[in-house]
């Protein structure tokens, strides 16, 4: 088996800084941590996968000999989607806790500034921010006009 | 043979196109609630079709869209397997009626909240993936989709407690996936292949020292999963805040699946045990310090959690043992064990809502107020404790014994680690059973007595009392769950002889093999 050096080298730069930063208190350098292993992990299974080759597609040609093995590509693909989603779900978690720990439980019960708003009376203000929109666009067309 | 083959695919698959029905009825409970229910019935009938027919035939093997093994992903149901997958459906499908049961009871604007059926149905989805799974990516895609899942159900709700819970349980739950990614990787690259039954071919052909660091690495993230000590400081402090179903499941059958995984590949990639020796250290260790931590908390839940850890190291025990007598033992073990300790969660669900709290401290009188309840925890417990003639002491017995053929001194010390954990995790649950619900509720006040020294509470308990009331279906779930452990006491001897069936097909591997390759390995 052969591994191209930079990859070897890369691989574990990212595994020391993402535990190193994974050790921190703060959740979101866990997580940036966790993002640091996850792709050194993905890198790990790519260094796995052997000498590079052509693309992995059979042809009935002589080119298939000299194909790049795909289960690894398939085993990161999916390893790449599960930390993606992982991921969104720790930055709703970070977003929460901030929430708690600035505002408390207290901060689901605060006021809501759209209660009482009917649909017509919410299409009114939404009316009157799309004039002052349009209006703000006319002045600026206006003023670029000028300048020509 | 090929309505068992449908079957394989199916246990996955119809708890996840349920999670997507439950997700787009959003909040309509009462067909949310009908969705899941027939969801996971269907999965407990096909997991008892798969069982009878397994048992006849031997394994079931989906080559899943026609991709032959080693290049596509291969699903195999072998008796193991299939008794895994039947009882957990049934605890899932328990627990569940359970949960509804609760939010009968608490109006459909509190729990459990929308996103919890969902949730719910796509833990079962891994759970089952990860028992049918013929290689060991798959594997991990299993564990991925219950372990996000279980974050959903941890924080549940989102309140502080279980925010910081979840915390650290989701990051416990990420270093050791990568762990097992990164094992997945090196096997890959040093076996090329990630599929079982290759591997139970190549891996022993690899030099002795390659083999020791996939075989550790693999046996590290697993115990993470499983809570063997010293790798289970997280389990007793995430568990006990989320709510009573979600721990119940959590408990019964999270910390398993670490083991079952563990069973696979210890008995398929390396047949030789070499890890026997320190397994045997960390299973005793394992059933000590869990014991004496639940010795020590005031928390009936808390107190539960421990014990939970202290008995994966009855588990660990015998696969360390790995004789075909210790390893029938360990799946009886197993099955007993995710029966009993989700229906004790699920009873201390009970006496929350009952006593409107789980401090021993604050709880007494329970057995006047809830006799019911009062019932069914004391007969869980003395299942817990092993107590003849249940089936706690059956498993413990047929492990004790399996230690004893081995003869070691490590072995022997093993056996006395157990006979002591077992003994103190019946003085655990015994003081917990009288505090709550023996001593009368006028005592509590002032109360003075050493049992009660030096226990730590919750030390995020608010000391709130706030009771609520309890349905039937609640009490009843409850109760044919414990009706299910005692069957396994009743019917210890078939289910033990079907336990030993399967011990055997896993002590020789050749049959795995033969099933998944049965034109020879390529």
């Amino acid at each position: 088996m052969s591994a191209s050096l930079t990859l070897v080298v890369l691989m574990a730069v990212l595994y020391a800084a993402g535990v190193y930063i994974m050790l921190e208190r703060s959740l979101t350098r866990v997580l940036i941590g966790f993002v640091l292993v996850g792709n050194a992990t993905n890198l790990l299974i790519f260094i796995m996968s052997g000498r590079p080759g052509s693309s992995p597609i059979i042809t009935g040609t002589a080119l298939d000999a000299g194909m790049a093995d795909p289960v690894p590509q398939v085993l990161m693909l999916t390893a790449i989607v599960i930390n993606f989603g992982i991921t969104a779900l720790i930055l709703a978690l970070i977003y929460r806790s901030w929430w708690l720990a600035r505002l408390g439980d207290e901060g689901d019960d605060l006021a809501d500034e759209h209660a009482g708003e009917t649909a017509s009376s919410s299409e009114e203000n939404f009316r009157s921010s799309s004039e002052d929109d349009a209006a703000v666009q006319a002045s600026l067309d206006a003023g670029e006009e000028e300048a020509r | 043979m090929n309505t068992m083959n449908i079957l394989v695919p199916l246990v996955v698959a119809i708890p996840l196109i349920g999670a997507a029905i439950t997700l787009a009825l959003g909040r309509r409970h009462s067909r949310q609630i009908a969705v899941s229910v027939v969801s996971l019935t269907l999965v407990v009938l096909a997991g008892a079709v798969l069982l009878v027919l397994v048992d006849r035939h031997g394994p079931a093997v989906v080559h899943v869209g026609g991709w032959q093994a080693p290049w596509g992903i291969v699903l195999v149901v072998d008796r193991l397997s299939a008794l895994m997958l039947l009882i957990s459906a049934l605890m899932l499908l328990g627990v569940l009626l359970f949960a509804v049961g609760q939010g009968i009871v608490d109006g459909d604007s509190e729990t459990p909240v929308s996103i919890f059926h969902p949730s719910y149905l796509v833990l079962s989805a891994g759970l089952f993936n990860a028992f049918i799974a013929g290689d060991l990516f798959n594997l991990y895609v299993g564990f991925e989709m219950l372990l996000s899942a279980s974050y959903v159900l941890l924080t549940l709700g989102g309140t502080g407690a279980r925010i910081r819970a979840g915390v650290t349980y989701i990051v416990v739950s990420l270093v050791s996936s990568v762990l097992f990614l990164s094992a997945i990787a090196l096997i890959y690259g040093a076996t090329g292949t990630v599929t079982l039954a290759l591997l139970a071919e190549r891996i022993p052909a690899l030099p002795s020292g390659v083999q020791l660091i996939l075989g550790l690495m693999l046996l590290l993230a697993f115990s993470v999963k499983a809570a063997v000590f010293p790798l289970s400081f997280w389990l007793p402090d995430s568990y006990p805040t989320a709510p009573a179903p979600v721990t119940a499941v959590f408990a019964g059958l999270l910390t398993k699946v670490g083991v079952y995984a563990i069973l696979r590949t210890q008995t398929l990639l390396f047949p030789e045990n070499p890890f026997s020796v320190p397994l045997l250290v960390v299973a005793m260790l394992t059933m000590l310090v869990g014991i004496l931590g639940a010795l020590a908390q005031a928390d009936i839940k808390r107190m539960l959690s421990f014990t939970l850890v202290s008995h994966i190291g009855y588990l660990i025990f015998g696969i360390a043992i790995g004789t075909p007598l210790a390893l029938a033992a360990t799946i009886f073990y197993l099955v007993h064990h995710i029966s009993v300790q989700t229906t004790l969660f699920l009873c201390a669900g009970l006496v929350e809502r009952v006593g409107g709290t789980t401090s021993l401290a604050r709880l007494g009188g329970m057995l006047t107020a809830a006799p019911s309840v009062a019932v069914l925890f004391f007969v869980g417990a003395l299942n817990l404790g092993g107590i003849p003639p249940f089936s706690g002491f059956l498993g413990k017995l047929a492990l004790f014994q399996a230690g004893a053929e081995l003869g070691t001194p490590l072995a022997y010390a093993g056996l006395a680690a157990g006979a002591a954990t077992s003994l103190l995790t019946l003085y655990a649950v015994a003081r917990a059973w009288n505090m709550a619900f023996w001593r009368p509720r006028r005592e509590v006040e002032n109360y003075e007595s050493s049992m009660l020294d030096r226990l730590t509470d919750d030390p995020h308990d608010e000391g709130t009392v706030i009771t609520k009331t309890v349905s039937p279906l609640m009490v009843g779930a409850t109760a044919a769950m414990l009706a299910l452990t005692l069957c396994l006491t009743a019917f210890a001897g078939p289910v033990f002889a079907f336990a030993a069936r399967a011990a055997a097909d896993i002590e020789a591997p050749a049959t795995y093999i033969d099933a998944v390759f049965p034109d020879g390995t390529p």
